[in-house]
């Protein structure tokens, strides 16, 4: 295990702790930028997949694992971000870089709106709330035709940056660079909410909402706030994604969406960004393992089997068997086998047992 | 004028009468300590005057000014910092982050800045780290600076939450029963922070204590309480030997004895 | 004529959410769970009632397959709860949440494995059948399950009020520590409640496929029955079968008297709206924390 010797406070306030991570990490972004050259479109087109979720993860992750605020509601923002995108292009003629961030601000904004009716609402009552307004949102794209196109969904053009074209299917290795971009600035934007007072005044709102209240926290606008910078993100997110699928509709963002997402974010860890990155693994790569699995044993039996509603039976399963035995979920694991091996031979199982709280009821606030 | 000011102060949960017709005044600079059997008020006192009840009848003045139309999280801002009975930190933050919540009150960065993390933010958080870390200085808990409070000790859990509400740099500092709980030794080192918060920092304090002792060591005047009335306001020395005090305690400690029997 | 034919329909659909909702209700208040696989679990029933009768499958008597459907649930509720929920003891509720979700994607694909992915109808002596009251013809499967919904609400009330273990439920669900020191095996309690909620569920779940033919998606259909339990006041059994009343006269109304794409949106929108300006109605449980 590293110790660092703090000798002035920036260490601490730094955005990484010391040289090496720093190292680790910008190496691991040099890697994800010299990657796509030596891949096949297919696989740029996969790793262009994990970035959007992850995006899409961060988004919920600021909500979820740093304030605390469960929501079954996000793909409604995704849903949001991705038709305000695409509107605004292909409606009012504005350029993608303008209708990018404008769809996130609308999101964003509307993430407020919903935010300042809930604030009183607490764990499962607003995960119930925004699980309706989830709903709420499919219908009313089907319902408000005209400008959605209903069923019939609408059509992402392509993206055209100062006369340069970004397509997934035409040029696949700018379309992930352009991506990639996007990730690492929503990376630096959430490293810096983590670090800062707004940082630990969500925090502070999840861990205790009376005590943060004594500190002089707005815990209702805290919240509000928390709930816009979540959505403005997903919703970038979803712009993007549109952008990805080329055609989308009601189906795209429906409230399984948003479930999916939730599970996503637990199963790779609450409350980190690296949590965000390997839950966007496991939900962008498991259809395409499983398929890899299903052809495998198909050409080892001479049979083909292909059953509806595998991927999430596979998705659920491994969410059970975290919840029960890594609720920290694929960070929380990493951590313990990195400290594992830091240690040699002194680690202890124990070194990461958090006392559980028994009869904590949730009756009273 | 004094400093914090309760005024006929009284709070009805349903049919009970938890607060009764109270008034006190503390004044800049001294100690001033709550006392009584469980169930007399005390901490709701506190909870009043942190704005988490609202009263039926009465004022509560800070520094001359009504409180009663402020909201919870305006308080800390005026400059009354607490700390809770059953301890009420941020469980899954560490030491120096639970401090550094202290110091919203004087956050003036915005979520723009924050987000882009701008130089301004950069110096703020340098001012904050250090005000933080006199705090730690002044309590001795610079072994516990990066440590997660869900694996702290409870000794040392009371003392983060003291030193969480002294990074708010408090005029007048709430402490709910700062010693119950913990060894005679750390009940010793609270009555030197007190001591040393008075005179040092010059904050004013209220507190709620059980421990006579501590009570009697450090604070300038001392109130009883019994079913939300006041009983007697005066010395430590003053308030024991009063007649209504002497009964309510006799009265309660029959029905201690036969609670822990 | 046709508002009171629209009225029917919608009071047995209600009955079906009420029945589905009951079983989430039962599972709140007893151990603070939120189960949100309470919809896939009356799927199940309905497919293993299904399993049992149909030709194409074990050909049972459709009475036969009844009881031992309902067995088979409860005891199904009971090993979940002890193979499972008892682990998540202290975590926080979302986390049930998050798991029970992951439990009904889980039994969604198993129904489908074991009984296919396309529709299918029970083959039910209720399903199909007419009565006549004067000039006014009705299914004779909606007026059976307003009748089963009334007889099961009736005997759970009994259940809760004079049987001792269901008094035991009721002291386990107000403080479980006290419950604890008073004797009552908690731990116990909690299967059994889970198994209550399955057996619930069971009859739902027969009830909802004398209706019309099922497949394994309709477990989803716990989303609008949890909708209907927040809407009826979580908490209260009686609430929960009239949010699900609610929620089923609301449906055929809003598409009747608006347009047809409103009847989805309608009960969500209440939801929202009750959570929004009633918190305290339905929040009547919270207390807010001493401190």
């Amino acid at each position: 295990m590293r110790t660092v010797f703090k000798t002035t406070y920036d260490a601490d306030i730094n955005l990484f702790r010391h040289g090496a991570q720093a190292f680790w990490y910008l190496s691991l972004l040099a890697l994800m930028i010299v990657l796509p050259f030596f891949l096949s479109d297919f696989a740029i087109g996969e790793m262009t997949n994990v970035l959007i979720w992850a995006i899409a993860g961060m988004g919920l992750m600021i909500l979820v694992g740093q304030t605390g605020q469960a929501s079954l509601g996000h793909a409604a923002f995704l849903a949001i971000g991705c038709y305000a995108n695409v509107l605004l292009q292909e409606r009012l003629g504005l350029p993608f870089i303008l209708s990018l961030p404008l769809a996130g601000i609308i999101a964003g904004l509307s993430g407020v709106a919903l935010a300042i009716p809930t604030s009183k609402l607490h764990g499962i009552y607003l995960a119930i709330a925004t699980l309706a307004v989830s709903i709420l949102v499919d219908d009313l794209i089907v319902i408000a035709e005209p400008l959605t196109g209903g069923i019939n969904g609408l059509l992402a053009p392509t993206i055209d940056i100062f006369g340069i074209q970004f397509d997934r299917y035409g040029t696949p290795v700018r379309f992930y660079g352009l991506i990639l971009f996007v990730t690492v600035l929503v990376v630096l934007a959430y490293r810096n909410i983590q670090r800062s007072p707004l940082g630990r005044s969500f925090a502070a709102v999840r861990d205790s909402e009376i005590s943060a209240q004594a500190m002089g926290v707005n815990v209702a606008r805290t919240k509000a706030v928390a709930f816009g910078i979540s959505t403005a993100i997903t919703g970038l997110a979803g712009a993007l994604m549109g952008h990805f699928a080329g055609i989308f509709n009601n189906e795209t963002f429906t409230i399984i969406i948003s479930i999916q997402m939730l599970l996503m974010i637990v199963i790779g860890g609450l409350g980190s960004i690296h949590g965000a990155f390997f839950g966007a693994v496991v939900i962008a790569l498991l259809p395409q393992a499983i398929a890899r699995v299903r052809d495998g044993i198909g050409a080892l039996t001479g049979t083909s089997i292909a059953i509806p509603g595998m991927e999430s039976a596979v998705f659920g399963a491994i969410l059970i068997l975290f919840i029960l035995f890594e609720p920290m979920g694929i960070y929380g694991r990493w951590l313990k086998i990195r400290t594992y091996f830091e240690l040699f031979p002194f680690y202890r199982r124990d070194m990461f047992r958090r006392q559980r709280s028994y009869l904590k009821t949730e009756r009273m606030r | 004028m004094s400093l914090l000011e309760v005024e006929n102060v009284t709070l009805k949960f349903g049919g009970v009468t938890a607060v009764n017709n109270v008034s006190f005044s503390v004044e800049e600079g001294e100690v001033f300590a709550l006392v009584g059997p469980n169930g007399a008020g005390k901490s709701t006192l506190f909870n009043l005057v942190s704005r988490f009840y609202d009263p039926v009848a009465g004022d509560i003045r800070f520094a001359g000014e009504s409180i009663l139309k402020k909201a919870p999280h305006e308080i800390a801002r005026l400059g009354i910092a607490r700390t809770f009975q059953n301890i009420e930190l941020f469980e899954q933050a560490t030491v120096l982050q639970n401090l550094l919540v202290g110091r919203h009150r004087h956050r003036r960065g915005n979520m723009f800045s924050e987000t882009l993390f701008t130089p301004f933010v950069r110096r703020e958080e340098r001012r904050h780290r250090e005000a933080v870390e006199k705090v730690i200085d002044f309590l001795d808990l610079q072994p516990y600076r990066e440590k997660y409070i869900a694996g702290l000790p409870y000794g040392v859990r009371k003392v983060v939450e003291m030193g969480r509400a002294l990074a708010i740099e408090p005029r007048l500092l709430l402490l709910d029963e700062p010693a119950s709980g913990l060894s005679v030794e750390e009940t010793q080192d609270v009555a030197f922070w007190v001591e040393d918060i008075k005179t040092q920092m010059g904050v004013t304090v209220l507190m709620v204590e059980h421990d006579m002792h501590l009570v009697a060591s450090v604070s300038d005047r001392v109130m009883a309480l019994a079913d939300g009335k006041t009983l007697a306001i005066g010395t430590a020395q003053e308030v024991q030997n009063h007649p209504k005090v002497i009964e309510a305690y006799i009265g309660v400690a029959d029905e201690n004895e036969r609670v822990v029997a | 004529m046709d508002v009171l034919q629209l009225f029917v329909s919608g009071l047995a659909n209600g009955c079906v959410y009420g029945l589905i909702a009951l079983g989430f209700v039962l599972i709140y208040k007893a151990t603070e769970a939120v189960n949100f696989a309470q919809g896939d679990f009356m799927m199940l029933g309905a497919f293993i009632t299904l399993g049992l009768t149909n030709d194409q499958f074990w050909g049972l008597p459709f009475w036969l397959s009844v009881p031992i459907a309902i067995a088979a649930m409860g005891l199904f509720g009971y090993l979940i709860e002890m193979i499972v929920l008892r682990r998540m003891f202290g975590q926080s509720q979302v986390a049930i949440v998050i798991l029970t979700i992951a439990m009904g994607f889980v039994l969604r694909f198993a129904a489908g494995l074991i009984w296919g992915n396309e529709p299918i109808a029970l083959e039910s002596p209720i399903a199909g059948k007419d009565v006549r009251f004067g000039g006014l013809v009705l299914g004779l499967d909606e007026i059976v399950v307003i009748a089963v919904t009334v007889i099961s609400t009736i005997l759970l009330y009994f259940f809760f009020n004079l049987t001792k273990l269901g008094v035991a439920m009721q002291a386990a669900s107000q403080n479980q520590l006290a419950a604890y020191y008073m004797g009552i095996p908690v731990k116990r309690v909690h299967s059994l409640i889970w198994a209550v909620a399955g057996m619930v569920a069971a009859v739902a779940g027969i009830l909802f496929a004398s209706k019309g033919s099922i497949d394994p998606s309709i477990g989803l259909l716990g989303i609008k029955a949890f909708a209907a339990a927040v809407i009826g006041g979580f908490g209260s059994l009686p609430g929960a079968l009239l949010g699900g009343i609610i929620v089923g006269l609301i449906e055929p109304f809003a598409s009747y008297y608006i347009a047809a794409g409103y009847s989805q949106i309608m009960p969500y929108l209440l939801l929202f709206l009750i959570l929004v300006f009633r918190p305290h109605g339905i929040l009547a449980q919270i207390h807010r924390k001493k401190v």
